[in-house]
Protein backbone atom coordinates (compact mmCIF):
# COMPACT_ATOMS: atom_id res chain seq x y z
CA UNK A 1 0.00 0.00 0.00
CA UNK A 2 1.25 3.45 -0.84
CA UNK A 3 1.60 5.75 2.16
CA UNK A 4 -0.69 8.80 1.86
CA UNK A 5 2.16 11.31 1.85
CA UNK A 6 3.95 9.60 -0.98
CA UNK A 7 2.03 11.12 -3.89
CA UNK A 8 2.14 14.59 -2.42
CA UNK A 9 5.90 14.42 -2.08
CA UNK A 10 6.15 13.28 -5.67
CA UNK A 11 4.02 16.21 -6.83
CA UNK A 12 6.12 18.71 -4.92
CA UNK A 13 9.24 17.34 -6.57
CA UNK A 14 7.68 17.77 -9.99
CA UNK A 15 6.69 21.36 -9.12
CA UNK A 16 10.15 22.36 -8.02
CA UNK A 17 11.77 20.63 -10.91
CA UNK A 18 13.64 23.63 -12.32
CA UNK A 19 15.41 24.24 -9.05
CA UNK A 20 16.17 20.55 -8.59
CA UNK A 21 17.54 20.29 -12.10
CA UNK A 22 19.79 23.30 -11.60
CA UNK A 23 21.08 21.87 -8.35
CA UNK A 24 21.61 18.52 -9.93
CA UNK A 25 23.55 20.01 -12.81
CA UNK A 26 25.75 21.89 -10.38
CA UNK A 27 26.67 18.57 -8.79
CA UNK A 28 27.31 17.02 -12.20
CA UNK A 29 24.18 14.88 -12.06
CA UNK A 30 21.48 14.26 -14.58
CA UNK A 31 18.11 16.05 -14.19
CA UNK A 32 15.12 13.86 -13.50
CA UNK A 33 13.38 14.49 -16.85
CA UNK A 34 16.51 13.23 -18.61
CA UNK A 35 16.59 10.21 -16.33
CA UNK A 36 12.99 9.45 -17.21
CA UNK A 37 13.61 9.71 -20.94
CA UNK A 38 16.72 7.53 -20.65
CA UNK A 39 14.65 4.96 -18.78
CA UNK A 40 11.97 5.08 -21.48
CA UNK A 41 14.53 4.67 -24.26
CA UNK A 42 16.09 1.73 -22.46
CA UNK A 43 12.66 0.20 -21.93
CA UNK A 44 12.13 0.42 -25.69
CA UNK A 45 15.54 -1.20 -26.18
CA UNK A 46 14.51 -3.99 -23.83
CA UNK A 47 11.31 -4.46 -25.84
CA UNK A 48 13.31 -4.82 -29.04
CA UNK A 49 15.73 -7.27 -27.45
CA UNK A 50 12.85 -9.28 -26.02
CA UNK A 51 11.22 -9.47 -29.47
CA UNK A 52 14.53 -10.66 -30.89
CA UNK A 53 14.76 -13.44 -28.30
CA UNK A 54 11.13 -14.47 -28.71
CA UNK A 55 11.51 -14.69 -32.48
CA UNK A 56 14.43 -17.13 -32.26
CA UNK A 57 13.58 -20.62 -33.35
CA UNK A 58 13.42 -22.55 -30.13
CA UNK A 59 15.08 -25.90 -30.81
CA UNK A 60 18.33 -24.51 -32.18
CA UNK A 61 20.94 -27.07 -33.17
CA UNK A 62 23.81 -24.74 -32.30
CA UNK A 63 27.25 -26.23 -32.53
CA UNK A 64 26.75 -29.03 -30.02
CA UNK A 65 26.46 -31.69 -32.72
CA UNK A 66 29.62 -30.48 -34.44
CA UNK A 67 31.46 -30.59 -31.12
CA UNK A 68 30.08 -34.01 -30.23
CA UNK A 69 31.15 -35.39 -33.62
CA UNK A 70 34.80 -34.39 -33.22
CA UNK A 71 35.27 -34.68 -29.45
CA UNK A 72 37.07 -38.01 -29.83
CA UNK A 73 39.97 -36.22 -31.50
CA UNK A 74 40.21 -33.45 -28.92
CA UNK A 75 42.02 -35.39 -26.20
CA UNK A 76 39.48 -34.54 -23.51
CA UNK A 77 35.95 -35.76 -22.94
CA UNK A 78 34.32 -32.61 -21.55
CA UNK A 79 32.90 -30.55 -24.42
CA UNK A 80 33.57 -27.12 -22.85
CA UNK A 81 37.22 -27.94 -22.21
CA UNK A 82 37.48 -29.35 -25.73
CA UNK A 83 36.11 -26.10 -27.16
CA UNK A 84 38.30 -23.92 -24.94
CA UNK A 85 41.63 -25.63 -25.46
CA UNK A 86 41.28 -27.37 -28.78
CA UNK A 87 38.56 -26.21 -31.15
CA UNK A 88 38.78 -22.53 -30.23
CA UNK A 89 42.27 -22.47 -28.77
CA UNK A 90 43.03 -19.06 -30.32
CA UNK A 91 40.37 -17.50 -28.10
CA UNK A 92 41.92 -18.94 -25.00
CA UNK A 93 45.46 -17.98 -25.98
CA UNK A 94 44.37 -14.41 -26.60
CA UNK A 95 42.41 -14.42 -23.35
CA UNK A 96 45.62 -15.20 -21.49
CA UNK A 97 47.24 -12.33 -23.38
CA UNK A 98 44.39 -10.05 -22.26
CA UNK A 99 45.06 -11.03 -18.66
CA UNK A 100 48.75 -10.25 -19.01
CA UNK A 101 47.99 -6.91 -20.68
CA UNK A 102 45.55 -6.00 -17.89
CA UNK A 103 48.21 -6.78 -15.31
CA UNK A 104 50.81 -4.73 -17.19
CA UNK A 105 48.31 -1.89 -17.36
CA UNK A 106 47.61 -2.05 -13.64
CA UNK A 107 51.32 -2.25 -12.88
CA UNK A 108 52.12 0.74 -15.05
CA UNK A 109 49.74 3.10 -13.25
CA UNK A 110 50.75 2.48 -9.67
CA UNK A 111 52.50 0.45 -7.04
CA UNK A 112 50.84 -2.10 -4.78
CA UNK A 113 50.17 -0.70 -1.33
CA UNK A 114 49.46 -3.98 0.40
CA UNK A 115 46.02 -5.46 0.75
CA UNK A 116 44.82 -5.09 4.29
CA UNK A 117 46.30 -1.82 5.44
CA UNK A 118 45.77 -2.54 9.13
CA UNK A 119 47.14 -5.51 10.99
CA UNK A 120 44.93 -8.54 10.29
CA UNK A 121 42.57 -9.86 12.95
CA UNK A 122 43.00 -13.25 14.63
CA UNK A 123 40.77 -14.97 12.08
CA UNK A 124 42.77 -13.72 9.10
CA UNK A 125 46.04 -14.47 10.88
CA UNK A 126 45.30 -18.14 11.45
CA UNK A 127 42.66 -19.20 8.92
CA UNK A 128 44.93 -19.07 5.83
CA UNK A 129 47.25 -21.58 7.52
CA UNK A 130 44.35 -24.03 7.33
CA UNK A 131 42.63 -22.90 4.15
CA UNK A 132 45.46 -22.15 1.75
CA UNK A 133 46.77 -25.74 1.43
CA UNK A 134 43.24 -27.04 0.99
CA UNK A 135 42.54 -24.45 -1.71
CA UNK A 136 45.73 -25.36 -3.56
CA UNK A 137 44.69 -29.01 -3.39
CA UNK A 138 41.21 -28.19 -4.66
CA UNK A 139 42.76 -26.17 -7.51
CA UNK A 140 44.83 -29.15 -8.53
CA UNK A 141 41.75 -31.35 -8.47
CA UNK A 142 39.73 -28.87 -10.55
CA UNK A 143 42.53 -28.74 -13.10
CA UNK A 144 42.56 -32.52 -13.45
CA UNK A 145 38.78 -32.83 -13.44
CA UNK A 146 38.48 -30.34 -16.28
CA UNK A 147 39.31 -33.07 -18.78
CA UNK A 148 36.10 -34.97 -18.13
CA UNK A 149 33.72 -32.82 -16.08
CA UNK A 150 33.16 -29.13 -15.26
CA UNK A 151 36.43 -27.60 -14.17
CA UNK A 152 39.65 -26.59 -15.83
CA UNK A 153 42.39 -24.00 -15.83
CA UNK A 154 40.22 -20.96 -15.25
CA UNK A 155 38.33 -22.31 -12.28
CA UNK A 156 41.53 -23.66 -10.77
CA UNK A 157 43.35 -20.42 -11.52
CA UNK A 158 40.72 -18.29 -9.83
CA UNK A 159 40.98 -20.54 -6.78
CA UNK A 160 44.74 -19.98 -6.77
CA UNK A 161 44.08 -16.26 -7.12
CA UNK A 162 41.89 -16.58 -4.04
CA UNK A 163 44.79 -18.19 -2.18
CA UNK A 164 46.99 -15.25 -3.17
CA UNK A 165 44.40 -12.72 -2.02
CA UNK A 166 43.94 -14.56 1.28
CA UNK A 167 47.68 -14.60 1.91
CA UNK A 168 47.92 -10.93 0.97
CA UNK A 169 45.03 -9.99 3.29
CA UNK A 170 46.55 -11.94 6.14
CA UNK A 171 49.74 -9.92 5.93
CA UNK A 172 52.00 -12.57 4.42
CA UNK A 173 53.72 -10.79 1.57
CA UNK A 174 55.70 -12.65 -1.05
CA UNK A 175 59.37 -13.02 -0.17
CA UNK A 176 61.52 -10.34 -1.81
CA UNK A 177 63.34 -12.89 -3.93
CA UNK A 178 60.10 -13.74 -5.73
CA UNK A 179 59.07 -10.16 -6.49
CA UNK A 180 61.36 -9.61 -9.46
CA UNK A 181 61.55 -11.79 -12.50
CA UNK A 182 60.02 -14.95 -10.90
CA UNK A 183 56.68 -13.15 -10.50
CA UNK A 184 56.82 -11.82 -14.07
CA UNK A 185 57.76 -15.25 -15.38
CA UNK A 186 54.85 -16.84 -13.51
CA UNK A 187 52.46 -14.31 -15.01
CA UNK A 188 53.77 -14.92 -18.52
CA UNK A 189 54.08 -18.71 -18.17
CA UNK A 190 50.63 -19.50 -19.57
CA UNK A 191 51.13 -17.43 -22.71
CA UNK A 192 54.69 -18.72 -23.19
CA UNK A 193 53.79 -22.40 -22.87
CA UNK A 194 50.59 -22.05 -24.91
CA UNK A 195 52.26 -20.15 -27.75
CA UNK A 196 55.38 -22.35 -27.75
CA UNK A 197 53.39 -25.59 -27.93
CA UNK A 198 51.01 -24.07 -30.48
CA UNK A 199 53.92 -23.07 -32.69
CA UNK A 200 55.66 -26.39 -32.03
CA UNK A 201 52.82 -28.53 -33.39
CA UNK A 202 52.79 -26.39 -36.53
CA UNK A 203 56.31 -27.63 -37.23
CA UNK A 204 55.16 -31.26 -37.25
CA UNK A 205 54.49 -32.77 -40.69
CA UNK A 206 50.95 -31.83 -41.67
CA UNK A 207 50.52 -29.76 -38.53
CA UNK A 208 48.91 -26.38 -38.15
CA UNK A 209 49.28 -23.75 -35.41
CA UNK A 210 47.40 -24.82 -32.26
CA UNK A 211 46.17 -27.95 -34.04
CA UNK A 212 46.97 -30.62 -31.48
CA UNK A 213 47.66 -34.11 -32.89
CA UNK A 214 44.92 -36.33 -31.43
CA UNK A 215 47.19 -38.87 -29.73
CA UNK A 216 49.22 -36.20 -27.89
CA UNK A 217 46.31 -33.81 -27.32
CA UNK A 218 45.59 -34.75 -23.72
CA UNK A 219 49.17 -34.27 -22.55
CA UNK A 220 49.48 -30.98 -24.45
CA UNK A 221 46.19 -29.67 -23.10
CA UNK A 222 47.03 -30.62 -19.51
CA UNK A 223 50.45 -28.98 -19.64
CA UNK A 224 48.94 -25.81 -21.12
CA UNK A 225 46.25 -25.84 -18.46
CA UNK A 226 48.83 -26.25 -15.70
CA UNK A 227 50.81 -23.25 -16.92
CA UNK A 228 47.64 -21.24 -17.54
CA UNK A 229 46.35 -22.01 -14.04
CA UNK A 230 49.55 -20.68 -12.44
CA UNK A 231 49.48 -17.55 -14.59
CA UNK A 232 45.81 -16.86 -13.97
CA UNK A 233 46.25 -17.29 -10.23
CA UNK A 234 49.24 -14.95 -10.10
CA UNK A 235 47.63 -12.34 -12.33
CA UNK A 236 44.34 -12.27 -10.41
CA UNK A 237 46.18 -11.90 -7.11
CA UNK A 238 48.41 -9.21 -8.63
CA UNK A 239 45.36 -7.31 -9.90
CA UNK A 240 43.89 -7.46 -6.40
CA UNK A 241 47.10 -6.10 -4.92
CA UNK A 242 46.58 -3.22 -7.32
CA UNK A 243 49.95 -2.45 -8.84
CA UNK A 244 53.63 -3.07 -9.28
CA UNK A 245 55.21 -4.74 -6.26
CA UNK B 1 7.60 -19.39 -22.77
CA UNK B 2 10.32 -21.97 -22.33
CA UNK B 3 12.92 -21.77 -19.61
CA UNK B 4 15.85 -20.71 -21.86
CA UNK B 5 13.78 -17.86 -23.28
CA UNK B 6 12.76 -16.74 -19.78
CA UNK B 7 16.35 -16.61 -18.55
CA UNK B 8 17.46 -14.87 -21.74
CA UNK B 9 14.83 -12.19 -21.05
CA UNK B 10 16.12 -11.87 -17.47
CA UNK B 11 19.64 -11.46 -18.88
CA UNK B 12 18.48 -8.71 -21.22
CA UNK B 13 16.72 -6.98 -18.34
CA UNK B 14 20.05 -7.02 -16.49
CA UNK B 15 21.78 -5.53 -19.53
CA UNK B 16 19.24 -2.70 -19.70
CA UNK B 17 19.41 -2.03 -15.95
CA UNK B 18 23.18 -1.94 -16.18
CA UNK B 19 23.04 0.46 -19.12
CA UNK B 20 20.80 2.78 -17.12
CA UNK B 21 23.25 2.72 -14.22
CA UNK B 22 26.17 3.31 -16.58
CA UNK B 23 24.53 6.40 -18.09
CA UNK B 24 23.01 7.92 -14.96
CA UNK B 25 25.78 7.58 -12.39
CA UNK B 26 28.81 9.80 -12.65
CA UNK B 27 30.94 8.08 -10.03
CA UNK B 28 33.39 5.81 -11.82
CA UNK B 29 33.11 2.97 -9.31
CA UNK B 30 29.36 2.88 -9.96
CA UNK B 31 30.08 2.80 -13.69
CA UNK B 32 32.32 -0.23 -13.19
CA UNK B 33 29.59 -1.95 -11.17
CA UNK B 34 27.12 -1.14 -13.94
CA UNK B 35 29.46 -2.62 -16.53
CA UNK B 36 29.67 -5.77 -14.43
CA UNK B 37 25.88 -5.98 -14.25
CA UNK B 38 25.78 -5.64 -18.05
CA UNK B 39 28.34 -8.39 -18.53
CA UNK B 40 26.47 -10.67 -16.13
CA UNK B 41 23.36 -10.10 -18.23
CA UNK B 42 25.21 -10.93 -21.44
CA UNK B 43 26.59 -14.11 -19.87
CA UNK B 44 23.12 -15.12 -18.72
CA UNK B 45 21.76 -14.60 -22.26
CA UNK B 46 24.54 -16.76 -23.71
CA UNK B 47 24.11 -19.55 -21.18
CA UNK B 48 20.33 -19.50 -21.50
CA UNK B 49 20.31 -19.60 -25.28
CA UNK B 50 22.89 -22.41 -25.27
CA UNK B 51 20.23 -24.56 -23.58
CA UNK B 52 18.02 -24.39 -26.66
CA UNK B 53 19.90 -27.33 -28.16
CA UNK B 54 17.53 -30.26 -28.68
CA UNK B 55 18.01 -32.98 -26.12
CA UNK B 56 15.73 -35.65 -27.51
CA UNK B 57 15.08 -36.65 -31.06
CA UNK B 58 18.63 -35.95 -32.18
CA UNK B 59 20.80 -38.78 -33.47
CA UNK B 60 23.40 -38.13 -30.77
CA UNK B 61 22.04 -36.31 -27.75
CA UNK B 62 24.70 -33.65 -27.31
CA UNK B 63 23.25 -31.61 -24.43
CA UNK B 64 23.67 -27.84 -24.21
CA UNK B 65 25.78 -26.09 -26.83
CA UNK B 66 29.31 -25.97 -25.34
CA UNK B 67 30.58 -23.15 -27.56
CA UNK B 68 28.63 -20.31 -25.86
CA UNK B 69 29.57 -21.79 -22.49
CA UNK B 70 33.25 -21.68 -23.38
CA UNK B 71 32.83 -18.11 -24.63
CA UNK B 72 31.19 -17.12 -21.34
CA UNK B 73 34.07 -18.69 -19.43
CA UNK B 74 36.45 -16.59 -21.52
CA UNK B 75 34.26 -13.55 -21.00
CA UNK B 76 34.18 -13.89 -17.23
CA UNK B 77 37.96 -13.89 -17.02
CA UNK B 78 38.24 -10.93 -19.36
CA UNK B 79 35.59 -9.05 -17.36
CA UNK B 80 37.48 -9.66 -14.12
CA UNK B 81 40.74 -8.49 -15.70
CA UNK B 82 39.09 -5.40 -17.15
CA UNK B 83 37.51 -4.60 -13.79
CA UNK B 84 40.86 -4.90 -12.04
CA UNK B 85 42.52 -2.61 -14.58
CA UNK B 86 39.67 -0.09 -14.36
CA UNK B 87 39.86 0.02 -10.57
CA UNK B 88 43.62 0.57 -10.78
CA UNK B 89 42.99 3.46 -13.19
CA UNK B 90 40.42 4.99 -10.82
CA UNK B 91 42.85 4.76 -7.91
CA UNK B 92 45.44 6.54 -10.06
CA UNK B 93 42.95 9.21 -11.17
CA UNK B 94 41.97 9.87 -7.57
CA UNK B 95 45.60 10.07 -6.50
CA UNK B 96 46.43 12.56 -9.26
CA UNK B 97 43.35 14.78 -9.33
CA UNK B 98 41.39 13.95 -6.20
CA UNK B 99 38.31 13.24 -8.33
CA UNK B 100 36.36 10.06 -8.97
CA UNK B 101 34.33 11.31 -11.93
CA UNK B 102 35.17 12.12 -15.52
CA UNK B 103 34.37 15.42 -17.24
CA UNK B 104 35.58 19.00 -17.31
CA UNK B 105 37.37 20.48 -14.35
CA UNK B 106 34.67 23.17 -14.12
CA UNK B 107 31.98 20.58 -13.45
CA UNK B 108 33.40 19.64 -10.12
Amino acid sequence: MTPPGYRQGDGRNAGGQAETAAGARARGQIPSWARASIALLLLALFGGLALAVLSLSSPAPGLSEAVAARIGESGVSHPVTAVLLNFRAYDTLLELVVLVVAMIGAWSVGTARGCGGDTPGPLLRHLPRLLAPLMVLAAGYLLWAGAHSPGGAFQAGSLLGGVGILLCLSGRPLPDGLLGWPLRLAAMLGVIVFAALGAGVAALPGGSPLGWPPDAAKALILSIELAAMLSIGFILAALFAGGRP
Amino acid sequence: MTQPVFWALVGMALVVIGLYGLIVHAHLLRKILALNVISSGVFLVFIALARRAPRDGAAISPGPDPVPQAMVLTGIVVAVAATGLAVALIVRLRAMTGRTTLGDEADN
